[in-house]
């Protein structure tokens, strides 16, 4: 049995999960909610993205399983002698991409490469030769890559789209099958629904969203046994598990900055709103003060903290990877710390406007005491604001990220983030030939998380705040007649 | 009014206050000037001499508070928390970690920040406003659809991308400009080229669409129906009616960031190789010079409270209709 390892950022991640869970339910249960919560599900722009958002939340909580493998047992150990675990610290995800992790290279290399990058001295029929020296592992199944190469790539892409497009043939049917599985109707008439988007919830949308995943995850599952599908680093590192390792930092980072900032701005704000006089002044004069200092010095100030602390108290972490995730940890608190200003203000000002409304007057009347008041009529009543400022947080958190890594006081330098791989992707830009991949691959994994970020959550700014939607943009005329307004009648049962 | 603004000033002198107190607890009583003195050195196995003579080197041997040592009135003056950081209300901010004079470097490094932030300001909003403007006067079409979508992706890209690639398309591929450096006279022109425009590029997507829902707010108004019904052009409608009005949001937002110009582009500096404030800032934190970040502590919140006065003031310059009291 493997020693499971608990990191801190693993515990307050599946929190979260289960957290956005709990929360669905209580959805489930308020009329109210149900239905703002409705404009969303019926929007196909962000249910697309929540799509995508919910293949790297899935890629995020693979790599937050963390565990030591079993050592095999030492020769001539006594039986009952305590087990001893690897020093590594892996975790789910690791275990999956075994292969690619373990496959390291010398130093950079081309994606889909099977020599290397710079020319060096081999040895060939005995004599010594500059050339491109073979890889160790990409495409050394090949025994002529210079003749085979095309053809074997070739292959195994249309094998790995093969593969692809069964899977995303199974996922199409399995939706249109779920669908009507309550009301028997037949999967043929759910298909053609979902195609001509005749469906309440945009299926097609999410599902056409869906299938690119599916074919590019075929594609890379059929090459990267054999190749490096993003290259290699200056350490021989492949890039696109860097990437992968990256998701997870960069989710971490976004939303437990944002849930740190909630505690903080929720009990600040609305007290301040609520009790007005003295109380309103010391908590203005305190978030005054933190937004005054500039955020980035602020943070480096916190973080040159910790380090100091880190460094002093290196018994406390038994390996480097606990000592990389209380650092990330740290990090996601302090934004959160030094960030819940501007929500603390948004919801001073919104509690200002209830608590002078009626019903909390009748509350008061009552002599319902104020602790109660806040809790049961002025909390619920501005879940909204934070809820659209979180998500809304969520996108900005994970670009900052990487401008902190830059200055230095972000994540550990051990820990995979895409702030690391542009730092590195700084001076590759400037080589000749340029090493164009690691930028391009967090470019491309970091554009695709905090795009789909944006659109759900305008998605969600609309549905919770009426003068947004006053604002929306309109695709003009065009497919007015199919999506926007479903005929109900054309609607198959079961969504 | 000047009842008014001189009590903001005192409000401020508060936060100032706060913010120094708030600083200094963080920097000395969370951890004691051992524990900076041991990570300045470096390493763990830092002889406690080498400890002692960097502390006396840089004052940082004295008491934090009370100095029971001195006499009279030094025994309150004769401090770190005297030296350190009372004395930054009087900007004098005393030397760096490494020795060096900061208010000499801060009085240097001003005009090279300044250069670099005020053309990306002034071309940045003239930017903005003018891509807004085009994205309402076009609304309801694919322009605005499009547009937006597109500033929702600028937006997306992290500007350290905008940094990375415009230096290597512009100075590497076109070498059109050298990828970084700093120089006065005319040469200034060739070094700031870039920086201002990817500074420019890099804010356009997040603030044209805030430029945008601010008109269209604006467009929504009972004045903008009445001048359509006088048969105005929508050009003129916009450009007169709706850009006036809309701009003393406009203003009164950048008057508050207008001082924090002064604490100049972290990112863009260090990249570029600008001697400015923002680069020195960085490279104070890089190697770990606590005195150099408390001062930029100081100095940028110093900078952001003029900008809260700034703001209120000019509030009542735009808008005759409100009164300060």
């Amino acid at each position: 049995m493997p020693k499971i390892v608990l990191l801190a950022t693993d515990v307050a991640l599946y929190g979260l999960v289960v957290a956005i869970v709990f929360y669905a339910w209580h959805v489930r249960k308020t009329p109210t909610l149900h239905q703002t919560w409705r404009t969303v599900l019926h929007d196909p722009v962000a249910m697309s993205a929540a799509v995508v958002l919910m293949f790297f939340l899935g890629v995020a909580l693979l790599d937050s399983l963390h565990f030591r493998s079993l050592l095999p047992a030492a020769p001539g150990a006594a039986a009952d002698a305590p087990a001893a675990y690897s020093t590594r610290t892996l975790s789910v995800l690791d275990w999956l991409l075994e292969k690619p992790r373990e496959a390291r290279e010398k130093s950079y290399s081309v994606p889909l490469a099977t020599r290397g990058f710079e020319k060096e001295s081999i040895v060939v029929d005995g004599k010594s030769v500059r050339d491109y020296p073979r890889l160790q592992f990409g495409g050394a199944h090949l025994k002529d890559p210079d003749a085979a190469w095309a053809s074997d790539v070739a292959r195994r892409s249309v094998q790995g789209l093969a593969g692809g497009a069964v899977g995303v043939a199974v996922l199409w049917l399995l939706v249109a099958w779920l669908r009507v599985v309550r009301s028997r109707a037949s999967v043929t008439a759910s298909l053609r629904a979902i195609w001509h988007r005749n469906t309440v919830v945009p299926w097609r949308s999410m599902l056409v969203t869906a299938s690119l995943i599916v074919l590019c995850a075929g594609w890379v599952a059929a090459l990267w046994p054999f190749y490096h599908v993003f290259g290699t680093d200056q350490t021989g590192n492949d890039v696109l598990y860097q990437a992968m390792k990256s998701i997870r930092t960069a989710v971490v980072i976004g939303s437990l900055a944002t849930l740190a900032t909630l505690p903080f701005a929720i009990v600040f704000g609305i007290l301040a709103g609520y009790y007005k006089g003295r109380v309103d002044d010391v908590i203005q004069y305190l978030y005054t003060m933190l937004s005054s200092i500039p955020s980035v010095l602020l943070i480096a100030a916190f973080v040159l903290m910790i380090q100091v602390f880190v460094d002093k108290n290196p018994q406390m972490f038994e390996t480097a990877l606990q000592r990389a995730d209380i650092r990330l940890f740290l990090l996601a608190t302090i934004l959160g710390l030094t960030g819940w200003a501007s929500l603390a203000r948004l919801l001073r000002a919104e509690t200002l406007k209830l608590s002078e409304l009626d019903y909390v007057q009748a509350a008061r009347a009552f002599g319902v005491s104020n602790l109660d008041i806040m809790r049961r009529h002025i909390l619920p009543n501005v879940t909204h604001v934070v809820l659209i400022v979180a998500v809304l947080d969520f996108s900005g958190l994970v670009l900052y990220e990487a401008v902190l890594s830059y200055v230095g006081v972000g994540v550990d330098p051990t820990t995979n983030s895409f702030g690391t791989m542009i730092n590195s992707a700084r001076t590759e830009m400037s080589r000749n030939p340029t090493v164009w991949w690691t930028l391009a691959a967090a470019f491309a994994f970091m554009v695709a998380l905090v795009l789909s970020m944006q659109f759900f959550a305008s998605a969600v700014n609309e549905a919770f705040d009426p003068r947004a939607r006053a604002f929306r943009v309109r695709r003009p005329k065009a497919p007015q007649k199919v999506s926007e307004t479903p005929a109900p009648a054309a609607v198959v049962a079961g969504d | 009014m000047i009842n008014y603004i001189l009590r903001r000033i005192g409000y401020g002198v508060l936060i100032l206050i706060g913010v120094n107190l708030f600083t200094f607890m963080l920097f000395f009583t969370v951890n004691t000037p051992d524990d900076m003195a041991r990570m300045n050195i470096g390493g763990k196995r830092v002889t406690q001499d080498a400890i002692e003579k960097w502390k006396v080197e840089r004052g940082y041997d004295k008491p934090l508070f009370w100095n029971a040592k001195a006499e009279g009135l030094d025994k309150l003056r004769k401090t770190i928390f005297v030296e350190r950081s009372v004395q930054l209300f009087a900007f004098d901010f005393g030397a760096s970690d490494s020795g060096r004079d900061i208010g000499y470097e801060l009085k240097r490094r001003v005009g090279p920040s300044i250069a670099l932030a005020i053309p990306t300001f002034i071309l940045g909003i003239f930017v903005v406003i003018v891509f807004s403007l085009l994205l309402v006067f076009f609304r309801n079409t694919y322009v605005e659809f499009w547009g937006v979508t597109a500033a929702v992706f600028l937006l997306s890209i992290s500007s350290l991308f905008y940094i990375i690639v415009g230096q290597f398309f512009f100075s590497k591929l076109l070498k059109l400009v050298p990828i970084s450096g700093f120089a006065g006279g005319a040469d200034l022109f060739i070094f700031l080229a870039l920086p201002v425009l990817i500074g420019i590029a890099s804010r356009l997507g997040g603030e044209a669409l805030f430029y945008r829902t601010m008109f269209l707010e604006e467009i929504g108004k009972d004045y903008v129906r009445t001048a359509r019904s006088k048969g105005l052009s929508e050009t003129v409608v916009l450009f007169r009616h709706v850009l006036r009005n809309a701009f003393l949001p406009i203003l009164t937002s950048t008057v508050a960031v207008l001082p924090l110009l002064f604490l100049g582009a972290l990112i863009m500096e260090s990249f570029f190789g600008i001697p400015g404030l923002g680069s020195y800032t960085i490279d104070a934190i890089n190697s770990q010079d606590f005195a150099v970040v408390r001062s930029m502590v100081f100095v940028g919140s110093v900078l952001y409270i003029i900008g809260l006065i700034l703001t209120d003031i000019s509030y009542t310059v735009a808008d005759p209709r409100i009164r300060l009291s």
